[in-house]
């Protein structure tokens, strides 16, 4: 039983089937639209897997130009579109309903233009994040923002959500690392927003699209800056005998001014299950394990890591191991991205988001366990540190009955303590379904209102992901009024 | 233009533009008075001051964060930052000397007209390093988005829209940012007399090393009238020292680099920030936007124009061109030489009559425009604030309610 709502779908849509179907067909090509309830089954999820719904029709183009096609068709059938790129949510960005069409990018996968000497790369929404990196590889360069699921994630999901990863201390986010997106709008008019350059001619309206949640536009390509590597980088594990402890030495090579590109804790739970499945050879006894890594050459990691040591012995940890050869590096990495993986072959789990001012860490961890004992449930934490990104994952049983339940509402009272210590619901998954009715914890009426009101102006019927983000009751006369046919 | 009590705080501000909507009394948006001129010439009845809106409301160093108030100045923020050793990413620079005016930049004033330095390139814009802003509508209803933390995907990101409307979309209140530890020290590679393209070659060479440069800079006519080409390594001693030592070998094809470790690269850095080299020239000021290597190429088709002064900053991906003030200032061949290559053009200094007479930002597609338009209609319905600034004021029609 699932407990996040979403809206009943609109029959006189469904009845007219044949009819979208066929108009997809002469869109996009018959050999781009799935149909068959066998195939669109693949699409009835994303990976928020407890919400399921396959849609009414999936279209998978080819081009820019048959993507606007769609647009218009879908527009001028008044049909929503839910737009996917690999599937990857973790918040229900790409959970379709069964009035709608899927509109998947992920044959959109080329490389359109790699310009080192300007320092970016044009491609299809479609590559994974991944093979973006690996493209430009062999020149030594690579594309910054580095999710978990890097492998399989779109670059239209990572616009769509403005994703996050290991290493956005030093480097950024997704926003902070796109130049530029080519985008059809709902009216099917192909736009060009922002390009290989650093500064917007008016609004910044590239800025507002990142993140946008595939509510505003389909974006079919985008400009991405790309980095040359560094000579090298090497992490240090340092293990402590409590968060508070491992939280304080994080603050503290933050304020000796030491920049590390990426600071990652794991708490007790979380360092068994990834040793166990990884073998990255993490101290077992500890109840808080940092993973902190640095870039540059042998002598400038020297350096830093000197620094980073001195501040962590003020601390006193139980283990601190620097890695000692690219192996040894690999494996700390391979046990940290295979967390979410690792946790899922002992539990059912939930992911949390929530990101925290870092000066309230040692306080949430507790009041976090607290929370989970008095529900009966256990919490294991995995988090970028160094900006205070949590990922809280509540462990449950998914065939006992009520534990999801259980586990959702310890998740928002979660979110709940994030947003009222000054943190936020969401740092890098998105809002989707999943935090949609909590947006009012964070944001007031009036808040919501203009947020609604940029969606207004890009998307004026709504069909574009219209269930998302926002609380139902928030968005409900928009989602129906703007279609007067439909309305019941 | 009548001058509206200085508000003291948010709500009272929130009022006045309350007021202001109700009857449809068009107001221009005042910091500290240095960048008034910056954009179209704003035709408003008042003048609303968020100079009482300052002070700092939260700095939390271990977290790297500060959180400001609209009207605080930049040099309070930079003050308060380099006694916890820490800095704003962004570098912003103070267009006082070039616009001709007097006063202090503020935070908001920044903020609203969107203003990167040379660390840019590096550290990101302006809009990377804000992270919250809490602003009144046009309406005069309070909004805030974003917040105080560096990693936020709660909803639409209003902020960077926010940042660089000129005060179109709303009146900023209240602002957060990401800051950075202060590098412990600085080094300056120079090279001198480079063409202009083999100077943006060398920036270029610097950019794609792995040497982590923080500025890439070029003048024609440097302090001794020479052309310098300038690139910035910062962080600790050694590394410093390492990285500039590699930067040479990388640098030897375009000739023999000095490298400067002396007080005196604060001093060039901010030449090139404030735009320094243009405060005494006489004319027009351009801004032009584009890919770094095409910067050469774009100044190279403009030389019917007359250009008096050129500075590139970020790799060559910022020029900035003097030209005399006459007839369009150069605006349809520099908007035309722009446009081959791709990029924008800003008219950022010009008499009165000239920034009412040719579009200061870059026209855009028509797409774009109406997305613009439309997005100012549904912020500011009564088109009270700022009027003009960024689009002349008849554009915008306001929809019946």
């Amino acid at each position: 039983m699932s407990t996040i709502e979403m809206p009943a779908p609109d029959r006189s849509i469904i009845e007219r089937r044949g009819e979208i179907i066929a108009a997809l067909a002469e869109a996009a090509g018959e050999e781009n639209v799935i149909s068959d309830p066998a195939e669109t089954l693949a699409y009835e999820c994303d990976a928020l897997a407890a919400y399921r719904c396959p849609p009414l029709a999936v279209v998978l183009p080819h081009t820019t130009q048959q993507v606007a096609n769609i647009m218009k068709t879908c527009s001028r059938l008044g049909v929503p579109v839910i737009p996917r790129g690999s599937g990857t949510s973790l918040s229900g960005g790409a959970l379709p309903t069964a009035d709608a069409v899927v509109l998947g990018v992920s044959r959109l996968n080329r490389i359109l233009e790699t310009n080192y000497d300007n320092r970016f790369i044009r491609v299809q929404s479609g590559m994974t994040n991944l093979s973006v990196s690996d493209a430009v590889s062999a020149e030594d360069f690579f594309y910054a923002p580095d999710p978990s699921s890097q492998l399989a994630c779109a670059i239209a999901g990572n616009v769509a959500m403005n994703s996050g990863g290991a290493h956005c201390l030093k480097y950024g986010v997704t926003t902070n690392n796109l130049l530029g997106v080519t985008m059809v709008t709902t009216a099917g008019e192909i736009v060009e927003v922002g390009g290989p350059w650093c500064d917007p001619a008016g609004y910044d309206l590239l800025g507002v699209i990142c993140g946008s949640e595939g509510q505003f536009g389909i974006v079919t390509e985008a400009v991405l800056r790309i980095l040359k590597k560094p000579e090298g980088a090497r992490p240090i594990l340092l293990g402590f005998n409590s968060s508070e402890v491992a939280g304080a030495c994080v603050a503290d090579v933050i304020k000796a001014g030491v920049l590390p590109v990426a600071m990652e804790f794991m708490d007790g739970p979380a360092i068994i299950a990834c040793e166990n499945f990884a073998q990255a050879g993490y101290p077992t006894d500890v109840d808080a394990l940092l993973i902190i890594e640095v870039e540059g050459s042998d002598s400038e990691i020297d350096e830093q890591l000197a620094k980073i040591k001195k501040i962590a012995k003020q601390h006193k940890p139980e283990v601190m191991r620097e890695s000692e050869s690219a192996v040894q590096s690999d494996l700390i990495w391979k046990g940290r991205k295979a967390a979410f993986g690792a946790m899922g072959q002992i539990s059912d789990y939930m992911c949390m988001d929530g990101t925290i001012p870092t000066s309230q860490l040692p306080f949430v961890l507790g009041r976090m366990s607290e929370m989970a004992k008095s529900y009966g449930l256990a919490v294991a934490n995995v988090f970028h540190a160094g900006d205070g990104n949590l990922h809280p994952l509540i462990l449950f049983d998914a065939n006992k009955p009520g534990d999801q339940e259980k586990c959702e509402a310890l998740g928002y009272d979660i979110l709940k303590l994030c947003v009222e210590v000054g943190g936020c619901l969401t740092g890098e998954h998105g809002v989707g379904i999943e935090k949609r009715d909590l947006m009012d914890c964070q944001y007031t009426e009036a808040d919501m209102e203009m947020q609604m009101r940029v969606k207004d102006v890009f998307d004026p019927a709504w069909i574009l992901n219209p269930a998302k983000v926002f609380p139902m009751e928030t968005s409900h006369s928009r989602r129906t009024h703007n279609q007067p046919e439909k309305a019941a | 233009m009548a001058k509206l009590e200085t508000a003291t705080d948010e709500a009272m501000l929130a009022e006045q533009v309350r007021q202001a909507f109700k009857t449809r009394t068009s107001l221009e948006i005042m910091g500290g008075g240095t960048k008034l001129t910056f954009g179209r010439p704003v035709e408003a009845e008042n003048q609303l001051s968020v100079g009482g809106l300052s002070g700092i409301t939260l700095y939390e160093p271990a977290a790297l964060t500060i959180v400001a108030k609209t009207g605080t100045t930049l040099k309070e923020i930079n003050e308060t930052l380099a006694a916890e050793c820490q800095q704003l990413p962004f570098e912003p620079a103070n267009y006082a000397g070039l616009l001709g005016s007097k006063g202090e930049p503020t935070i908001g004033g920044t903020i609203a007209c969107g203003i990167s330095g040379p660390r840019r390139i590096q550290a990101g814009a302006a809009r990377d390093s804000l992270i919250g802003v809490r602003f009144v509508t046009g309406e005069g209803e309070v909004v805030k988005n974003g917040g105080r933390v560096m990693k936020n995907v709660t909803g639409y990101d209003l902020v960077k829209l926010m940042c660089g409307s000129h005060g179109t979309l709303g009146v900023l209140t209240e602002l957060s940012f990401k800051v950075l530890p202060n590098p412990e020290t600085t080094a300056v590679l120079l090279l001198t007399g480079l063409s202009d393209e083999a100077a943006i070659n060398a920036l270029s060479a610097a950019l794609t090393s792995s040497y982590d440069v923080t500025g890439a800079a070029h003048t024609s006519r440097g302090l001794d009238g020479e052309p310098v080409t300038m690139v910035r390594i910062q962080g600790f001693r050694k590394s410093v020292k390492y990285r500039s030592e590699k930067l040479r070998e990388v640098l030897a094809q375009f000739g023999p680099a000095d490298i400067e470790t002396s007080a005196r690269t604060k001093a060039g850095w901010k030449w090139v920030r404030d735009v320094e080299g243009f405060a005494k020239e006489k004319g027009a000021v351009w801004r032009i936007s584009c890919k770094p290597t095409d910067g050469p190429k774009i100044v190279a088709d403009l030389q019917s124009l007359d250009i008096s002064n050129v500075l590139y900053d970020w790799g060559g991906g910022l020029i900035w061109l003097a030209v005399p003030e006459a007839g369009d200032c150069g605006a349809s061949e520099i908007r035309r030489a722009v446009s081959n290559h791709g990029g924008y053009a800003t008219l950022v200094r010009a008499s009165v009559e000239t920034r009412r007479k040719i579009p200061v930002f870059h026209p855009q597609a028509p797409a774009l425009e109406k997305i613009s338009r439309d997005l100012r209609q549904k912020f500011d319905p009564a088109g009270i604030l700022n009027p003009g600034r960024m689009a002349p004021a008849e554009a915008l029609e306001l929809e019946e309610s």
